[in-house]
């Protein structure tokens, strides 16, 4: 008999006796499972989450300059430029104006921003999504259409009228849901931003090797500025999503470490059943390596069904179902949420990851249980 | 520490694998202290039933410390955007002191953990384990390079500070960007090349020697080993630019992206598993004037030289392929 004719053959009992005490072991299965499924989902949607801020941030500007004013961020002098633009290796700097506007009507915060295309057409805006299905009612068929009036009122207190010019296409809604694109005219007069003031200045910068060099002179000549890379806030968004994913791992644990309790229980609570299989198994031949063998393939079977069911579920509760379960504490609170699916993806590091989280556990809480049931004495069992 | 799931996955696998080995250590004490064969007392049976469990663990750790290695690669690779000048896994690994040193612990104790698994199936083929004392010490000899593995990985990984956005300003300016560390391995190519192209065929050689005529096990594991310190150094200074097609990237850890098909991952393996079952060969040679393996060894010393030729052929195959295919050509070098 060859190697992989016995594997086999023991493989085919371990099933067949697995099949023998369904009850028992789909619970266990079905708990093995759901803790996987909690795992990967928050992977899963970490890690996309993640992919979109890289994606969206892949056009940023490579250096955003904001001016503080006792540490909290302030409007810029335009005249700033002027001096950065003197820097070498500076390609080009343009002012930035854009804020937060808080409609009461709705309860929601839009994002203004200027776009220089509409700058020739004050009174006009562009706006996202969530805008158009917020500003009314909320309801779907009262969404705001071309050429509908939004009252906004500004911040001396008149009231400014603006137009919709058209919608933001669907297709940016993460980014987008919220926005509404202005011109420079009615930004300032909303606000009442003074002429050469903006809200932050961005740079291109010829080569990415100066960008420190040219970072530490900006903050040189203009000690009140603070730039910031593009490189720096992904590394900050992939940090505080890595950090946020880690956080529910460890509420999560508590469950976690509930289920290896579990599984201990049931692998050293044999039944007197199994006992007396086992006992039977040695006594026609069985040695003890082989129903460690059987031990193993128990293991991996339960094991392999839980993992891969949960990861399914998982894929199909981030990636069809908009991880409906905890998209307001992962992805942050918000009145106008932007709803969107994510781009599924799935590594084989996040398969390796929740292996280790997972499987190696289990399989080390099962050792020695089955060690011990491989080593019954067949006359001691047999004869109870 | 940065708290990430990769992270945890390694520190989590690592104290498990090392309690393990280090609940089979103890096991390990107490069998080479009162094992005796002839006896039929209560406690030798005991103790037989208990090298079933510690076989069990240590092909489990084996397992386990094989993934963790790859999986500590790639923690290291996917975490190298939160470092300034890291690019991959080589930037990341020296972001502190301990990172290449886990690295090369966690190589060293997949071979020794590998070896450990040779003994313990050659002893298990015999009816009088006549193996056991001395599987017991190599058992102790290894446990000590786990536990320094997994603090120094816990050193590493508990140390790692990202360089992320303070709200005074960016951190880059305290902290200035370290050289990435890509050339670190990288010896002169000739030199490499020699190397590897005399020592793959007398590898390959000597094994067929040794399957051949079950001669020659101690030179062919000796053999083995430089040829996986060449290998190793081959792959870097001079294999990996053709992946790249560029040719003064060396760097060992790019080669496992996915844009190069991921085919680091057979590489390395094959390189481990030859070294294993090379060293295999030669360290139980010793006890093939034993009563009861002088049949069981040359048969397994034979399985072992194929599967160490196979996987060094694996090796050169696919280091040709990459060579050969390459849209790289080193010919004006």
């Amino acid at each position: 008999m060859g190697a992989i004719e016995k594997q086999r053959n023991i493989l085919d009992f371990t099933l067949s006796s697995l099949g023998r005490r369904k009850g028992k072991n789909i619970a266990l299965v079905v708990v093995y499972t759901f803790v996987i499924f909690l795992l990967a989902s928050v992977l899963f949607f970490t890690h996309s989450l993640k992919k979109e801020a890289f994606l969206i941030l892949q056009d940023a500007p490579e250096m955003t300059v904001q001016r503080l004013l006792a540490g909290r961020q302030d409007l810029i002098p335009t005249h700033y430029i002027d001096t950065i633009r003197q820097i070498r290796g500076v390609q080009s700097v343009a002012p930035r104006l854009w804020g937060y506007y808080y409609d009461a009507m709705s309860g929601a915060n839009y994002t203004l921003m200027v776009n220089a295309e509409l700058n020739d057409r004050a009174g006009e805006i562009i706006i996202g999504n969530g805008v158009s299905m917020r500003s009314m009612s909320g309801k779907r068929n009262q969404a705001l259409r071309r050429n509908d009036i939004i009252p906004f009122k500004t911040y001396d207190g008149s009231v400014l009228t603006l137009k919709v010019r058209g919608l933001l296409p669907f297709a940016s809604e993460l980014v987008t849901a919220d926005l509404i694109l202005v011109s420079e005219a009615d930004f300032r007069k909303l606000f009442s931003i003074a002429n050469d003031q903006a809200t932050d200045l961005v740079l291109n910068v010829r080569n990415a090797k100066e960008l420190s060099t040219i970072a530490a002179k900006i903050t040189q000549i203009h000690p009140d500025t603070r730039p910031i890379l593009r490189e720096e806030i992904l590394r900050t968004y992939d940090a505080v999503f890595d950090w946020r994913g880690g956080v529910i791992f460890m509420v999560l644990s508590g469950v976690f470490f509930a289920f290896i309790i579990l599984a201990w229980d049931k692998a050293t609570g044999l039944s007197a059943e199994e006992k007396r299989e086992i006992g039977i198994l040695k006594a026609i031949g069985w040695e003890t390596s082989d129903i460690l063998l059987m031990k193993f393939w128990e293991g991996s079977a339960v094991s392999m069904a839980a993992f891969f069911m949960g990861i399914f579920l998982a894929y199909l509760h981030i990636f069809l179902a908009s991880s409906i379960l905890f998209e307001p504490v992962l992805k942050g609170w918000s009145v106008l949420y932007p709803s969107f699916r994510l781009t599924p993806y799935i590594s084989v590091y996040h398969i390796a990851t929740l292996f280790f989280l997972t499987v190696i556990p289990y399989t080390v809480v099962t050792i020695v249980p089955s060690w011990r049931s491989a080593t019954i004495d067949p006359d001691s069992v047999m004869r109870m | 520490m940065i708290f990430h799931p990769g992270i945890l996955a390694l520190l989590l696998g690592s104290a498990l694998t090392t309690s393990m080995l280090c609940y089979s250590a103890y096991e390990g004490v107490r069998i080479i202290r009162n094992w005796d064969i002839r006896s039929g007392s209560e406690r030798q049976l005991e103790l037989e039933r208990r090298t079933y469990l510690v076989s069990t663990v240590m092909s489990y750790v084996l397992g386990f410390q094989l993934l963790s290695l790859f999986l500590f690669i790639y923690t290291a690779d996917t975490l190298s955007p939160l470092f300034i000048g890291a690019m991959c896994a080589a930037g990341s690994l020296n972001v502190n002191g301990f990172g290449y040193s886990a690295l090369v612990l966690k190589i060293v104790s997949c071979l020794l953990a590998g070896l450990w698994l040779v003994v313990n199936f050659t002893d298990n083929r015999a009816y009088d384990y006549p193996l056991i004392r001395k599987k017991y010490w190599l058992l102790l000899f290894i446990t000590p390079f786990l536990i320094a593995e997994t603090s120094v990985q816990a050193g590493y990984l508990l140390g790692l500070r990202p360089n992320i956005i303070t709200s005074c300003c960016g951190t880059l300016f305290s902290t200035d960007a370290k050289t990435v560390m890509s050339e670190f391995l990288a010896l002169p190519r000739l030199l490499s090349e020699a190397a590897f192209f005399l020592s793959a065929p007398i590898t390959v050689a000597l094994g067929l020697y040794v399957y051949l005529r079950s001669k020659g096990a101690y030179l062919f594991s000796i053999v083995s080993f430089i040829h996986f310190l060449i290998s190793i150094g081959a792959l870097i200074s001079f294999i990996s630019i053709y992946f790249y097609e560029l040719p003064t990237h060396h760097c060992p850890f790019c080669i496992l992206h996915p844009e190069y098909g991921y085919v680091g991952y057979p590489m390395y393996l094959a390189i481990l598993v030859s070294a294993v079952s090379g060293l295999g060969t030669g360290i139980i040679n010793p006890f093939r004037n034993i009563a009861s393996l002088c049949n069981v060894i040359p048969r397994i010393q034979k399985r072992l030289a194929l599967i160490s030729i196979l996987s060094n052929s694996a090796f050169v195959l696919i280091a040709g392929y990459g060579i050969l295919f390459s849209n790289l050509s080193m010919a004006a070098y």
